[in-house]
């Protein structure tokens, strides 16, 4: 899967390091998000997800499939 | 309840779109519904009072989730189209248009409504809760001289900031001491008033409205009960929402400042209610509660997804809001008690950079960061215990 993240949206509510703090962290000085690694391993993939979908900025973008069960 | 074939969501918005996509996430694969009364697609609302207000984002950023990605959920949405009526006992919704939809287990979703000043609104006179409200006050905001927010909570002030930043003449107006004091207390609250006031809004604390004045239906000012008048063509009330649970009257739920639920957040068997229309007993504070923050909405819709599909948890948060006001970002993890005992933990107050622990009796209830997000976040941990539903004795 790969991750990205949009630093311009982001409004530093830190939910996504909560979450999954070893491919999120955030900047000292502000708060915003920074990307720790953006082809997270499969495992991770539902943690990231998780991310994505609490973040209240919408700022995670997960490509590859949605994860939900059809 | 083992898992229901279907599922009706009303409310189509942050609390109710989070509560189809957490269903699916966690393998749901049943019919899911979504009643929305709004005709557009979910949007978010904190940039409500904030980048669309301004302007500085046009208003489809504020879109939740792309089409495709609203598709991809499998869920029906039936937008423009109000529910009126619920009947629990079959789960039976009723629109405003006449559909009938039934579920085996139907999520209450629908929100708050702005409270407004009574008598009837004069031209100028706006609330602020939809992506509209925000459009329109945009565009009188852009043409106003003099803008007078009534309301000194969390709203008004992030209008009366935004204003200010758009160049209006703004005056805050309100009952409390400062901006926002019973929701941070008298310290940080006094350093929010002292940073308007630089920015140039005109506080009124302590203040009460008696009535807003107009003349050939277009407001003038809004007149204080020390009798001044404080001249205005526009005005927002932001005095508070209520919830949208008017349409549930009849319905034999309970109702009180909320949809009232059980920890698990159901109302009734096969009723849940999510976001900031539900009122549910958080079991680690042993106290009931309504939350009305943009984490909760997700968090919350979180917890109900897994309880409809069996997990029967209570859910117990550390409630967790933010709010940003000119160059301050606050953020707050837990409940500030106006009277706690309020200690800088880390940073400058005079720099505009820390971070504060609030107690009460000793027992840490909140750690709040003013442009220190990082930092603040770092130190949830130091309230965890206090929200945390105690660990059941083994008998
Ligand atoms: C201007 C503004 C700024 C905010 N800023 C922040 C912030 O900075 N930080 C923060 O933490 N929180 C903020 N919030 C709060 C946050 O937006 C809310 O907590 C969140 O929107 C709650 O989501 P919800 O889905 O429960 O309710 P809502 O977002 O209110 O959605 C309810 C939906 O249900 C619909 N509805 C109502 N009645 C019916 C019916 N009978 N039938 C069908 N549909 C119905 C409504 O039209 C609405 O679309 C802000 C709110 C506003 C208004
Ligand atoms: S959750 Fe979203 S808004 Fe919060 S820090 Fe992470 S990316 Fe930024």
């Amino acid at each position: 899967m790969k991750v990205t993240v949009d630093q311009e949206s982001c409004v530093a509510s830190g939910q996504c390091v909560m979450t999954a703090a070893d491919v999120f962290d955030q900047r000292d000085e502000d708060g915003i998000v920074e990307l720790l690694e953006d082809q997270p391993t499969e495992d991770r993939a539902e943690d990231v997800r998780q991310a994505a979908a609490l973040c209240p900025a919408r700022a995670i973008r997960v490509e590859g499939q949605s994860g939900f069960v059809r | 309840m083992s898992e229901p074939s279907s599922v009706l969501v009303v409310g189509a918005s942050a609390a109710g779109l989070a509560t189809v996509e957490s269903l699916r996430r966690g393998g749901y694969r049943g019919t899911v519904t979504v009643v929305g009364e709004e005709e557009h697609a979910p949007y978010d609302r904190p940039p409500l009072s904030k980048q669309v207000l301004s302007g500085n984002w046009e208003s489809d950023r504020s879109r939740l989730r792309t089409e495709s990605a609203l598709v991809e959920t499998g869920a029906e949405f039936v937008l423009a189209d109000p529910a009126v009526r619920l009947d629990p006992a079959d789960r039976t919704v009723h629109t405003a248009s006449g559909r009938t939809l039934r579920a085996e287990a139907v999520v209450l979703a629908t929100g708050l409504r702005p409270k407004r000043l009574p008598g009837r609104d004069a031209a100028g006179v706006h609330v602020l809760r939809t992506l509209d409200d925000s459009l329109r006050l945009r565009a009188e905001l852009s043409r106003a001289r003099n803008v007078v927010v009534v309301g000194d909570g969390v709203l008004g002030s992030e209008i009366a900031a935004t204003a200010r930043d758009m160049e209006s003449d703004v005056t805050l107006v309100g009952p409390q001491a400062a901006p926002m004091a019973d929701q941070l207390g008298p310290r940080v609250a006094g350093m929010l008033g002292e940073l308007h006031a630089e920015r140039g809004v005109r506080l009124r604390s302590r203040a009460g409205v008696e009535a807003l004045q107009a003349d050939h239906g277009r407001v003038t000012g809004v007149r204080l009960e020390t009798g001044e008048t404080l001249p205005a063509d526009a005005v927002v009330v932001a005095i508070g929402a209520a919830p949208a649970t008017d349409w549930l009257a009849d319905s034999g739920l309970r109702l009180d400042d909320g949809v009232v639920c059980d920890s698990r957040c159901r109302a009734a068997a096969g009723v849940y209610a999510v976001g900031d229309v539900a009122r549910w007993h958080h079991e680690g504070l042993d106290q009931s509660m309504r939350l009305e923050n943009r984490t909760n909405a997700t968090e919350q819709a979180r917890a109900v997804a897994a309880n409809l599909l069996g997990a029967d948890r209570p859910y117990a948060p550390v409630p967790h809001f933010w709010t940003d006001q000119f160059d301050a970002k606050i953020q707050v993890h837990g409940v500030p008690h106006p009277e706690s005992e309020v200690t800088v933990v880390e940073g400058d107050p005079a720099e505009r950079r820390f971070v504060a622990r609030y107690a009460r009796r000793g027992a840490p209830v909140a750690v709040l960061g003013w442009n220190r997000p990082k930092q603040v976040r770092a130190r949830r941990q130091e309230v965890v215990e206090t929200f945390s539903v105690p660990a059941l004795e083994p008998s």
